[in-house]
């Protein structure tokens, strides 16, 4: 498969009046055609950042992109005019977010809003674009679309908002599609539609999709590779059955083992991992995970570790091995006193 | 934990009654008129539910946004009083105490909130926090009331030094701590816990969890525990009661739920849920609900459910399904069972 988007070191700090927040402190990963990458980690990780870098969303000031590259379609995102990168978002990136109820102009109908990016991408005339829009919303099944598509925001629920942000994400025919926690915001049984449809269009249309969540059912539903993010950095990386069946890293071991699972049929005591994410203000010296790593050791509160291949396809930023290597600490306590 | 009654089939815990709630309805009327508010209709939140509470169990109540769940939960805490019905505490008929014989009752009933960042007033310190429904009930004086906060602090496993500190110096997960020791404080016996982990990223939410059972152990504790995340209420549960549009579809051991649902609602929602495994989550089968919940305004004749549901026949459209114990201790109500 051809490389898609190639994101080399990229920096992205917020520059507040308490320091400088390295929300994003060099990451480096590549999607290819027609790929689903799942972006896993917990909130402050940097994810939704990442997303936004590669969409030059970045909110200036506080945010700068300070450092990276990203390469799309042979441009590197960061060095084209403004202009340039209005061409490419919503056209050749569209874009999904969370929230279904603040993404969408309350002012304006469903149909003015899908027809928006077609009739400016695209070229299309009024009509043309109309029946397109009709094509769009029949596709993420919404009925009587060209009834619908006169209605505002507030007549339609919360799923078929979410629908409707995903008809106009795909509406030019991108080549990626960025969903940053597409259903976080809705009903299982609402989401088990929504992501449905998203992963049946992406696959007809051949979309790279890069899915940002903190759902790991989700990604291991639909995601083929993961990369999981901890303080602003990448911690492991690799096919979803690796990181899933095979975790290399402490991190990406406890996040797993602290999730219930509901196809367990004897109770189980979650595993947790103790303690909170680092602020990430002041630089940190060691590897950001260490103070509630189970297997660290000196060397990882001084030293700061860098991604390894572990097996082909699969890396970790790790000293230790969580697979080989025995714990240095015992889990903290069983909780109460 | 004292046991009385031997176990009945399928229960792990004590077979003895704490709560019994019989025919409860909670209608929110809508009103409309500018000077003289008029009734125009009524919103069922809940409708009509039969089901008890045993003695150190924990009954999960399971389902998607508006289908209830936490208004049951405030209802039997007397938080709304309901439209109609019998809440029975320990031998005690809830609904029929009044002022200060209800609120010397709701020592023994208490709530942690979904929330925690709203939930705690941002003017109190911890031991205000934690100290002041003692006051409110005249639970331990001077020395010994500060005795005691301390040993709540510890039981929720924050240091007891931080006892002057304020809700904004804590982290979310921290916050969710303080909220349960408000609920220890007055030594209930029941706690209706409304989403306590929702708000809370993974690993936090596993500490929380924990932390719930251990307490439940340690304090002989009972809970109604109020969720939207299946597999969470699935692993922390004893029974597990699946609720849909204000009525109850299904109540069963939280494992035989899983293994062996009788209702097409209960067997669509374990659908929706991924398995966090790539491997397990690709085989299953997955049951896509058509439409959105119907509003609780003009609930649909008959079954509730007979708008989405794959089974419908005629009769679920005309005729409302009684709530009957279809197997020892498995409860369902629909007519194609």
């Amino acid at each position: 498969m051809a490389r898609l988007l190639e994101v080399t070191n990229l920096k992205t700090y917020f520059f507040t009046d308490d320091g400088v927040v390295r929300a994003v402190n060099g990451v480096t990963w590549h999607l290819d055609e027609g790929e689903t990458l799942g972006l896993v980690g917990e909130s402050g990780c940097g994810k939704s950042v990442t997303a936004m870098s590669i969409l030059r969303l970045i909110p200036n000031p506080p945010g700068r992109i300070v450092d990276g590259s990203i390469m799309f379609e042979g441009r590197d995102l960061l060095k084209i005019t403004d202009a340039e990168m209005r061409s490419v978002r919503g056209n050749r990136i569209g874009m999904i977010f969370q929230e279904p109820m603040t993404s969408l102009n309350p002012v304006l109908t469903i149909g003015a809003q899908i027809r928006e990016s077609i009739t400016l991408h695209l070229g299309l005339g009024e009509e043309e674009a109309n029946a397109r829009a009709v094509e769009l919303l029949e596709l993420v099944g919404i009925p009587e679309a060209p009834q619908r598509l006169k209605e505002y925001p507030h007549q339609f629920s919360g799923g078929m908002r979410q629908r409707v942000m995903i008809a106009m994400a795909l509406s030019c025919n991108p080549k990626l599609l960025i969903a940053d926690e597409p259903t976080t915001a809705l009903d299982v049984t609402i989401q088990a539609q929504v992501l449905e449809i998203m992963a049946r269009l992406a696959r007809e249309f051949g979309t790279a999709v890069l899915v940002i969540t903190h759902n790991l059912g989700v990604v291991a539903r639909y995601a083929d590779r993961v990369n999981v993010m901890y303080a602003g950095e990448i911690v492991e990386s690799g096919s979803a059955v690796d990181i899933f069946k095979n975790p290399r890293h402490p991190y990406t071991v406890g996040l797993m083992a602290s999730v219930p699972r509901l196809d367990e049929t004897e109770h189980v005591r979650l595993t947790t991992i103790e303690g909170q994410p680092p602020l990430l203000i002041a630089p940190i010296p060691g590897c950001p995970f260490q103070p509630r790593c189970d297997w660290a050791v000196d060397q990882c509160g001084t030293t700061h570790p860098e991604l390894e291949t572990r097996e082909p396809g699969h890396t970790a930023r790790c000293f230790r091995d969580p697979r080989t290597d025995q714990k240095t600490k015992t889990p903290a306590g069983a909780g109460v006193a | 934990m004292t046991t009385q009654t031997a176990p009945s089939a399928g229960s792990s815990k004590s077979g003895e009654t704490l709560v019994k709630i019989s025919g409860l309805k909670m209608y929110f009327p809508v009103t409309s008129g500018l000077f003289i508010q008029r009734k125009i209709a009524d919103v069922r939140a809940v409708d009509g539910l039969d089901f008890e509470v045993r003695r150190g169990e924990t009954l999960g109540l399971v389902g998607e946004s508006g289908c209830g769940k936490s208004t049951t939960g405030r209802a039997v805490l007397q938080l709304y009083r309901p439209t109609a019905g019998k809440i029975n505490f320990d031998g005690t008929e809830l609904t029929e105490l009044k002022g200060a014989a209800l609120r010397r009752f709701r020592r023994r009933m208490q709530m942690i909130f979904q929330d925690p960042y709203s939930s705690l007033n941002p003017r109190m310190s911890v031991g205000q926090i934690i100290g002041e429904p003692m006051a409110i009930h005249g639970l331990y004086k001077g020395a010994e009331r500060t005795e005691r906060v301390q040993y709540i602090m510890q039981a929720i496993g924050l240091n007891p030094l931080f006892v002057k500190r304020y809700p904004h110096e804590f982290s979310g997960g921290q916050r969710q701590r303080i909220g349960i020791g408000r609920a220890l404080a007055v030594e209930p016996d029941f706690i209706a816990c409304d989403e306590p982990v929702s708000a809370l990223d993974v690993s936090i939410q596993a500490q929380v969890i924990n932390l719930l059972e251990d307490l439940q152990s340690q304090f002989s504790l009972t809970y109604l525990f109020i969720a939207h995340d299946l597999a969470v209420v699935k692993h922390i549960s004893d029974r597990v009661a699946v609720m849909y549009l204000g009525k109850m579809m299904e109540l069963a051991d939280s494992i035989e739920l899983y293994e062996n649902p009788l209702h097409p609602y209960t067997k669509a929602l374990l659908s929706a849920v991924p398995i966090t495994d790539p491997e397990v989550e690709r085989k299953r089968e997955r049951i896509i609900l058509t439409g959105d919940v119907p509003s609780p305004l003009r609930p649909p004749p008959g079954c509730v459910f007979n708008t989405r549901c794959p089974i419908a026949v005629d009769e679920c459209r005309e005729r409302v399904p009684e709530w009957r114990e279809a197997v020892p201790n498995h409860w369902i109500a629909c007519h194609r069972v």
